[in-house]
């Protein structure tokens, strides 16, 4: 009897500790597997522009940080259910998400594109460059007719619960056959084996995975940014409220917009996303 | 406790069900036929085809179902020789890529029932037929396959259970069954507590009917 109050007792002291040393640390939840944003090393450590991004915000605001893994599918319950504070997981700050969650302001932008393997028919798509869904106009028009009857009766790969889902779903482009995975290799696996006629993502996570497997990936069609495609990426945080750990949420988005704009300023921002992405995709 | 979710997301789920349940009974449907063969081959005295068969059960029961689909889709997908024959309309397709992975892995298990419901058969009955100068064939088909069955219905009751449950992997290649469209409304609601609990109790309710559908089958055929 005596041991095992003993070892209660030692396991209560134990659970104290950690729940106060944890107490005053921002827990910042990624996922791992959407390179060059975030992405793992062989030997399973976290790495990426947002890893050593996080780091750099954590000096600012002056707090200690533990960066969390989650699975993209269950980022954003993950931070409502308090698994982690903060989410900086190449996240769009999308009217849609804004509902449930809160954003910091953009520190990144980047834009989607579409991608096929070389050879196929969707290949040299007359479209302009870029197009911005936000600004509208008879360019943009045009540019989602071309894309709708080339896309016709194609099957289109995307990433679960992504930007680039909600685009497609929306019906700007017609009614595509869509296959939702549950991370992106496995949408650059189906697009390598052919399973996919295009996939649809960030153009970065494109060309790093025709970079590192040497698979024929070309991008096609025009770069998307704005409307489903959201006004860049930030830290997403729980919406504040009246009650102190509400308050303690609110407070945790000025110290974000706060570290950004000083990060920024010292040109730390640019300096790491011209490290992983090859280019300034800071903003 | 969003209801209101809980309300509209159900008619989507039950929708889903019916991918479900293809998926059960044509994994279950090719599954019968795959454990048969080898429950009958692993009864074979001829070595080969004994160890073959013991092979093919140790391998697909050692193994994780999910480990499985993904090195029949994910894997096969990656040959590139492949791609090029005849087997790649059917692979191409994360269908029937759940089924043949569902099929060889309830197949395995159900040679493994079958097998040990044929031994138990008494020795009384096979001699009883052969002393009426019954045919080993008839012997095999009109004794021994129907208590055989009789014999496996609890422990295949449970492998049909368990399998059903299995097919919530087949989201995970991409199919939109029960479970992936409970995923695909979290995707948008982020709300997964209350759309698992209805999905929950969709595979339930499924579990709830074949329980009951196999207990009154032992019944019925009790002797």
């Amino acid at each position: 009897m005596n041991i095992i109050k003993k070892f209660s007792l030692g396991l209560l002291i134990t659970l104290f500790l950690t729940i106060s040393a944890n107490a005053d640390k921002i827990r910042i939840g990624t996922e791992g597997a959407y390179p060059p944003w975030n992405s793992k090393d062989a030997s399973g450590k976290l790495i990426g522009f947002e890893v050593e991004l996080a780091w750099a915000l954590c000096r600012y605001i002056g707090k200690q940080c533990v960066i969390v893994e989650q699975d993209w599918d269950g980022m954003i319950p993950a931070l409502l259910m308090r698994k982690f504070d903060a989410i900086m997981a190449g996240m769009s700050i999308t009217a849609e998400r804004q509902k449930t969650i809160t954003f910091s302001q953009g520190y990144a932008d980047e834009v989607a594109q579409l991608a096929v393997m070389k050879g196929s028919s969707l290949e040299g798509m007359d479209t302009p460059s870029g197009i911005n869904l936000s600004l509208g106009g008879s360019d943009v028009k045009s540019a989602l007719k071309t894309l709708t009857s080339a896309l016709a009766g194609k099957t289109v790969c995307v990433q679960t619960a992504t930007i680039h889902q909600n685009f497609l779903d929306s019906g700007d482009v017609g009614s595509v056959n869509v296959r939702t995975y549950k991370t992106q290799d496995e949408v650059n696996l189906d697009l390598a084996s052919g399973r996919c006629d295009a996939a649809l993502a960030a153009a970065v996570a494109f060309t790093d995975y025709a970079e590192k497997s040497g698979k024929p990936v070309v991008l096609v069609g025009p770069t998307f940014s704005g409307g489903a495609f959201g006004n860049g990426v930030g830290v997403g945080l729980r919406q504040g409220g009246d009650d102190a750990i509400g308050q303690r949420d609110a407070e945790l988005l000025k110290e974000f917009n706060k570290a950004i704009d000083q990060a920024r300023k010292d040109g730390v921002i640019s300096r790491i996303a011209i490290k992983w992405f090859g280019f300034d995709a800071s903003m | 406790m969003d209801f209101e979710l809980m309300i509209i997301s159900f008619p989507k789920l039950l929708n889903a069900t019916v991918i479900t349940l293809k998926l059960l009974s044509l994994s279950l449907f090719f599954g019968l036929f795959i454990g048969l063969i080898f429950a009958v081959l692993r009864m074979n005295k001829n070595p080969i085809l004994n160890k073959f068969s013991y092979g093919y059960s140790y391998i697909f029961r050692g193994t994780p179902l999910l480990v499985q689909i993904f090195i029949i889709y994910f894997g096969l997908g990656q040959i590139e020789y492949l791609r090029s024959t005849v087997l790649w309309i059917i692979l191409k397709e994360p269908y029937w890529c759940a089924i043949i992975a569902f099929a060889l892995n309830t197949g395995a298990y159900t040679s493994e029932i079958l097998r040990s419901a044929f031994q138990t058969i008494k020795p009384g009955f096979i001699e009883a037929g052969k002393s009426l100068g019954i045919s080993n064939k008839i012997i095999f088909y009109k004794i021994q396959i129907p208590i055989a069955i009789r014999q496996s219905l609890p422990a295949y009751g449970n492998e049909i259970i368990l399998m059903m449950k299995g097919t919530s992997l087949a989201s995970t290649v991409t199919l939109m069954d029960l479970t992936g469209v409970a995923k695909y409304i979290i995707s948008t609601t982020f709300k997964p507590i209350e759309v698992f609990i209805v999905a929950g109790s969709i595979y339930l309710f499924m579990t709830f009917v074949i329980h009951n559908l196999i207990k009154y089958l032992e019944k019925k055929y009790s002797y």
